[in-house]
């Protein structure tokens, strides 16, 4: 699988690039800020890019700028944008293209490498994985109105972990239930927030983008 | 009148009319203005006899109640001043010493401050000035009118009015009603003093005003000293605010981050003795240390985020405050000029500011829902945060309002109130700043 890291700060580039190496992944290019990032991805299409938010030259939230902007070039582009904080603003406008294919996560993540790698071909297959801190806050906000509220408990529960980029085979593991169980609730959470039937990866990305605009 | 036909025909006529309303009101509140110098004069009176007093003894007691009196009769003239005339007419007084509520030494302290006080003196100096020039600028033009109208008046109401004893001339023209002739000079007199008198009421107005804003206002040294005083004051909170803050980072550090690091480099340390010798342990050190640095993570990243949100430093003031509104616990709907990126310290006086009043929603109002406006113009921003909760806040009740409005004041902001019992409550903020141009595009910017 080819990718594109870019890191600004040359231990943590290099232990990813190890890292990624490590676990099969080929890195086609390891860039150090926007403008060069911007470029890798236009011109590698890669099957992934994993990138940081805060980069050079302006030390803000380049990275993220970048990819959004590399996404609008090329619909879909997979990318996994990592950070030393997460922010529902910044979730939101990565998942607002409606197309998938889009991880947010905090930079701790990195630690467990069997799941970083895993939310990195994830975001490769076309899936989202929104970082846990987020979907945390969001559940902060229960009381408020509007589509979720028609969830059960058990449903919100469910689409937290969808959000998180599980499988369904993941989150019956997690819950304890059988996966049957799993695409029951499942397919409830699709009608419930009037989602049509169509692939069920799309279907995924389109629950998770109601949650977090809810 | 009011038909659409009349005024697309006579637009001419309609502001003509429209300003000799103008002209009216000025003549009427020239009229008002020359009554209120009744008021200015007893307080001189009151004034003076309380000072007369002081050898006495009890002039002691009566001279700041006097004073009181005689600064709120000022004070409505620089409200009407601002009001009618346009003329802004800022109060001058030194601020009260906060304990003038105690023994007679305090009595006899808050009596001299307040003499002390040059405003005092031109207040004074007003006073007695007004009853005489205020008085006549403000009579004038409404006396011309009332003048002019008796011409006609008498006219035609010659009979009844010699009969009732008055005096059969007009000015210089001797009223009969034998003479025709004179029914055309008072009515021709009578149309010139009434437009002569709508024709100067406005300027006497405004001439008014600037005569009131020369003793009213305060003096150029006034001004000057209540700004090294507001300075002081405000530099003083900045550096007692900064240094709190330092010190809450330092003591956070060393509890939080700091100490895990020790922690995580023990277990590192004994993992490493132990690595042979009992493997299982050793493993169980490392996962340990490996949870250590997440929490001195996270610990971090909460203390980064209380010192300088990382919204704010990318993206500046209102994706900071929609971040802020997507974060908290009432549903915030934000409404924000494009603003541009501030300086640094502004922008984050502004954020905390912000961020501040919405937790106060969150915590005391029991509001449904909360708006941010944010509008920026005119070199200043402009910050209301809107609740419908139960109201009842103000700035004197709680510490949170007040140590906004000490660190807005830092930057010459101000905070207003609003709280009515039952709500809603409107928190308003504005900070002088000039922004400077909006972020370019990221990837266009040159290292």
């Amino acid at each position: 699988m080819r990718v594109v890291l870019a890191e600004d700060l040359y231990l943590l580039r290099d232990g990813m690039t190890r890292l990624l190496q490590a676990y099969d992944f080929e890195i086609v290019a390891a860039v150090d800020n926007g403008p060069d990032l911007l470029q890798a991805l236009v011109r590698e299409k890669p099957d992934v890019a994993v990138v940081d938010v805060r980069m050079p030259p302006t030390f803000t939230d380049e990275g993220l700028q970048a990819a959004l902007r590399a996404r609008r070039e090329v619909p879909g582009l997979p990318v996994l944008v990592l950070s030393q904080y997460v922010e529902q603003l910044y979730a939101r406008e990565l998942l607002a293209d409606g197309k998938g294919a889009v991880g947010y996560l905090l930079k701790d993540r990195v630690f467990d490498s069997d799941q970083f790698v895993d939310a990195v071909r994830r975001v490769a297959g076309g899936g989202t994985v929104v970082d846990p801190e987020v979907i945390a806050k969001l559940l902060t906000h229960n009381q408020r109105k509007g589509p979720l509220s028609d969830l059960t408990p058990r449903e919100r529960e469910v689409l937290s972990l969808m959000a998180e980029g599980r499988s369904n085979a993941a989150i019956a593991e997690r819950l304890v239930i059988t996966e049957r169980a799993i695409s029951k609730y499942t397919s409830n959470i699709f009608a419930k927030l009037g989602l049509p039937p169509s692939d069920d990866d799309n279907r995924r990305v389109l629950a998770v983008i109601a949650y977090l605009q809810a | 009148m009011s038909g659409p036909t009349a005024t697309r025909t006579n637009p001419v006529t309609a502001t003509r009319r429209a300003r000799i309303g103008d002209r009216v009101t000025a003549a009427g509140r020239g009229a008002v203005l020359f009554l209120l110098t009744l008021p200015a004069m007893a307080a001189f009176g009151a004034v003076v006899l309380a000072m007369a007093l002081m050898s006495v003894g009890i002039g002691l007691l009566l001279v700041p109640p006097a004073i009181i009196v005689l600064r709120r009769v000022a004070d409505q003239r620089r409200r009407l001043a601002h009001a009618w005339q346009g003329i802004e007419v800022p109060s001058p007084y030194r601020p009260e010493p906060a304990e003038h509520r105690g023994g007679a030494a305090a009595r006899v302290r808050h009596c001299l401050s307040v003499l002390r006080d040059p405003a005092t003196w031109r207040d004074l100096l007003w006073s007695i000035t007004d009853p005489v020039i205020g008085a006549a600028l403000a009579l004038l033009p409404i006396a011309l009118i009332l003048e002019g109208i008796y011409g006609f008046v008498i006219t035609a109401l010659w009979g009844p009015l010699t009969q009732a004893g008055l005096r059969d001339w007009y000015l210089f023209v001797h009223v009969t009603p034998a003479n025709a002739g004179t029914a055309w000079a008072t009515s021709a007199i009578g149309a010139a003093l009434v437009v002569a008198g709508l024709g100067c009421a406005p300027a006497l107005l405004r001439v008014n005003g600037r005569w009131a804003r020369l003793l009213l206002a305060p003096t150029a040294a006034a001004t000057m000293a209540r700004r090294v005083q507001h300075l002081t004051e405000t530099r003083a909170d900045a550096v007692d605010t900064n240094a709190a803050e330092l010190r809450r980072i330092e003591r956070d550090l060393h509890d939080g981050a700091q100490s895990r690091l020790v922690v995580m480099g023990m277990n590192l340390n004994a993992a490493a003795r132990l690595l042979e010798r009992d493997p299982e342990t050793a493993r169980n050190l490392l996962l340990e240390a490996r949870d250590s640095s997440a929490k001195a993570l996270t610990e971090i990243r909460d203390l980064v985020r209380g010192i300088h949100p990382p919204v704010l430093a990318d993206r500046g003031l209102v994706d900071a405050v929609r971040a802020l509104a997507l974060d908290s616990a009432l549903p915030v709907e934000v409404r924000a000029d494009p603003v541009g990126r501030l300086e640094a310290p502004l922008e984050a006086a502004a954020y905390f500011a912000i961020a501040e009043v919405l937790t106060n929603a969150a915590k005391h109002s029991r509001a449904e829902r909360v708006r941010i406006e944010i509008h920026h113009g005119d070199g200043v921003l402009r910050m209301a945060v809107t609740d419908d909760g139960i109201g009842g806040a103000s700035i004197s009740a709680g510490t949170g309002l007040r140590g906004i409005e000490r660190r807005l004041a830092t930057f010459d902001g101000i905070i207003a109130v609003s709280s009515p019992h039952g709500g809603p409550t409107v928190v308003t903020m504005e900070l002088p700043c000039a922004s400077s141009s909006p972020k370019t595009s990221t990837s266009s910017g040159t290292a």
